[in-house]
């Protein structure tokens, strides 16, 4: 008979008290007549097992275009391949900085980044607080299935859509803006207006996503906690101050703290649905920019170091994100 | 609660159900607006008489995308994508999670495995690295580079473990007892008990599939590889016609004037249209479950 290490703890009549680990291991060795490593590994092969196909895949599609990246510092030529093309040590970084238009698009992708990240905290707790007041169960969930429909089309589909109605010769956006006496604008193709363009349909795609998050922790706000401030006198504006956002407060934290990763993701699918040679100044961004020196210039050593510094400076926000989450929402990863 | 009914009160009500209205007619209005346009004539559409309702009433966008082998081979090309694309995520999935969903005492590298996905989170090689790998692996042109290269969701993974991690230990070890081994365990324990966690993140894995078209740019190189996506981004939004033979070019003019456009944009979103409402039961439970743990 075999007595495993796992069924003894189950039944626990081998507690640490009564039989010292040596002791127990000893009596293991005696009746499996195995040593420990082999006893471990007869308990957890199917599980080293199971992680097979994943690690498979992970370590193809994940790591090894990471050792891709010594690319950066050759002057990769495709039909060379990596171990035959020549290493030119730093000089692909040196002609990033060299690059005339690297600081505006590093400022580009920070900007609207940035705006996204503050508008998309604003607007969905706003959203969610306001949704909370509805008494009516199905006025409330209708309400919520319409706010998040954009969320599920993707940003070619939804461009389209804006392009049609952004328009300036056609677009119902438009027109509205005519009856008001407003002039066409043309949203798309001008530098002033193109980076709040992206803010706002970015918000409006995805703000009805963000209220669920924001709506679970408000249902979990404790009610006599609105019934104890209404005796002190506390009226509909000030609960929402006292109760409701401090209730908020953690999970509020926790979508900062995991949104600090994102600074350097201004949103790539958009913007390059969106945006045309006119509004580079304003609307290239890290990644549009990689993806035409890449793919569309074949410069793969000075695409990959762009992608590469990019890839650092977001290693080093999410790291910085997870710590800080850790830190003040005790959020785990796993 | 003690309710109020004061003046104030009930000005809030009434303002704030208008407001919310309106911002729900804002999410619904431009899918309603390329609807109308879609079944409106060429000429109402392109003088900019349509708002939200038809003007002209006519089918002929339609029988126009519907009637192209183009659109219609896309769009297989996405059905395909979609089915083995989820089919094999899900399948990675559920046996990614057991093993890392496990305490450490009971499986000694599972903290070591656990970073070895989270890394990929992290840091990544960049769009190029990726591209030639995939290229290298001779799968462009093929549906293995839309499929291979994502098939493993390292959020979901993460959001299942913890799923799994929830589930009461008891089960687990009553199994064990009855002589299951992980296989058994997992089948016949975990995947029937994590079902809405399961249907939460096949619906994200389906919706992912269905939007993508980025990866249909890169890794294909000819138009008839294209998935529905990818097809409209060239169609609708670039009006990108280098790849398009001489003999096409017609078809294309065709397929993108603003009627057909938007016949074309409501084509491809109506699966999601009807697919996401049925399921927002099981995902408002995923998503609150996996954004926040105990």
């Amino acid at each position: 008979m075999r007595v495993y290490y796992s069924d003894v703890e189950i039944f626990e009549p081998l507690s640490e008290q009564t039989f010292p680990l040596t002791a127990r291991l000893q009596l293991n060795i005696e009746v499996n007549g195995m040593n420990g490593l082999t006893r471990i590994w007869k308990r957890e092969w199917p599980l080293h097992f199971m992680l097979i196909p994943g690690l498979f895949l992970v370590l193809l599609f994940s790591y090894v275009p990471m050792a891709g990246i010594i690319m950066a510092f050759q002057k990769y030529v495709p039909n060379k391949g990596l171990f035959g093309s020549p290493f030119i040590g730093m000089k692909n970084f040196q002609l990033l900085i060299d690059y005339p238009d690297i600081g505006r698009i590093f400022f580009n992708t920070m900007f609207i980044a940035v705006m996204k990240i503050a508008a998309g905290l604003f607007v969905p707790i706003t959203i969610a607080i306001l949704l909370n007041e509805l008494r009516r169960e199905w006025i409330k969930r209708t309400f919520q299935t319409l706010v998040y429909l954009p969320h599920f089309m993707s940003w070619v589909l939804l461009s389209g859509i804006l392009v049609d109605i952004l328009s300036p010769s056609s677009g119902i956006f438009n027109q509205v803006l005519g009856w008001f006496g407003v002039k066409p604008i043309f949203f798309l193709g001008s530098n002033d207006w193109f980076p709040y363009v992206m803010v706002a349909s970015d918000v409006w795609k995805e703000f009805g996503f963000g209220t669920i998050v924001y709506l679970a922790a408000l249902t979990s706000i404790n009610p006599s906690l609105y019934e104890a401030a209404a005796m002190d006198g506390a009226g509909r504006i000030k609960q929402t101050f006292y109760v409701t956002l401090p209730g908020m407060m953690p999970i509020i934290v926790l979508m900062l703290t995991l949104n600090i990763g994102n600074v350097l993701n201004a949103g790539f699918e958009q913007i390059f649905n969106l945006y045309s040679p006119p509004v580079y100044e304003s609307a290239d961004i890290i990644d549009t920019f990689v993806y035409r020196m890449g793919v569309q210039q074949a410069q793969f050593g000075f695409a990959t170091a762009v992608g590469l510094l990019k890839s650092i400076v977001s290693f080093l926000f999410v790291s910085l994100s997870y710590v800080l989450a850790y830190r003040l929402a005790n959020y785990r990863i796993f | 609660m003690i309710t109020d009914r004061s003046l104030g009160r009930r000005v809030f009500i009434a303002g704030n159900f208008t407001f919310l209205f309106l911002i729900s007619f804002l999410c619904l209005m431009p899918i309603m607006h390329i609807l109308a346009i879609s079944f409106s004539s060429g000429a109402a559409a392109a003088a900019g008489k349509v708002s939200l309702w038809p003007v002209d009433f006519t089918t002929a966008a339609y029988d126009n995308v519907f009637g192209k082998p183009e659109y219609l081979r896309a769009f297989w090309v996405s059905i395909q994508r979609v089915l083995l694309g989820t089919a094999l995520s899900m399948a990675l999935m559920i046996v990614t999670a057991y093993p890392l969903s496990k305490d450490p005492r009971q499986f000694r590298l599972r903290t070591f495995y656990a970073w070895v996905f989270v890394f990929t989170i992290l840091f990544s090689g960049g769009l190029i690295p990726t591209y030639l790998t995939v290229k290298n692996l001779g799968m462009i042109d093929t549906l293995w580079a839309l499929v291979l290269p994502t098939a493993i969701p390292v959020f979901n993974v993460i959001l299942l473990l913890n799923f799994y991690r929830n589930l009461p230990k008891e089960l687990e070890e009553s199994s064990r007892i009855d002589g299951a081994g992980h296989f058994k365990t997992l089948w016949k324990i975990y995947v029937p008990l994590s079902l809405p966690a399961l249907a939460t993140t096949g619906l994200f894995t389906v919706v992912g599939h269905w939007n993508s078209w980025f990866d249909g740019m890169l890794y294909m190189n000819h138009t008839e590889n294209y998935p529905l996506q990818t097809f409209l981004q060239t169609v609708i939004i670039k009006m990108d016609f280098r790849f398009i033979k001489a003999e096409q070019a017609e078809l294309m003019v065709k397929l993108s004037d603003r009627t057909s456009r938007a016949a074309q944009i409501f084509v491809a979103a109506f699966p999601i249209l009807i697919v996401y409402p049925f399921l927002q039961r099981f995902f408002i439970k995923g998503i609150v479950m996996g954004s926040v743990k105990e």
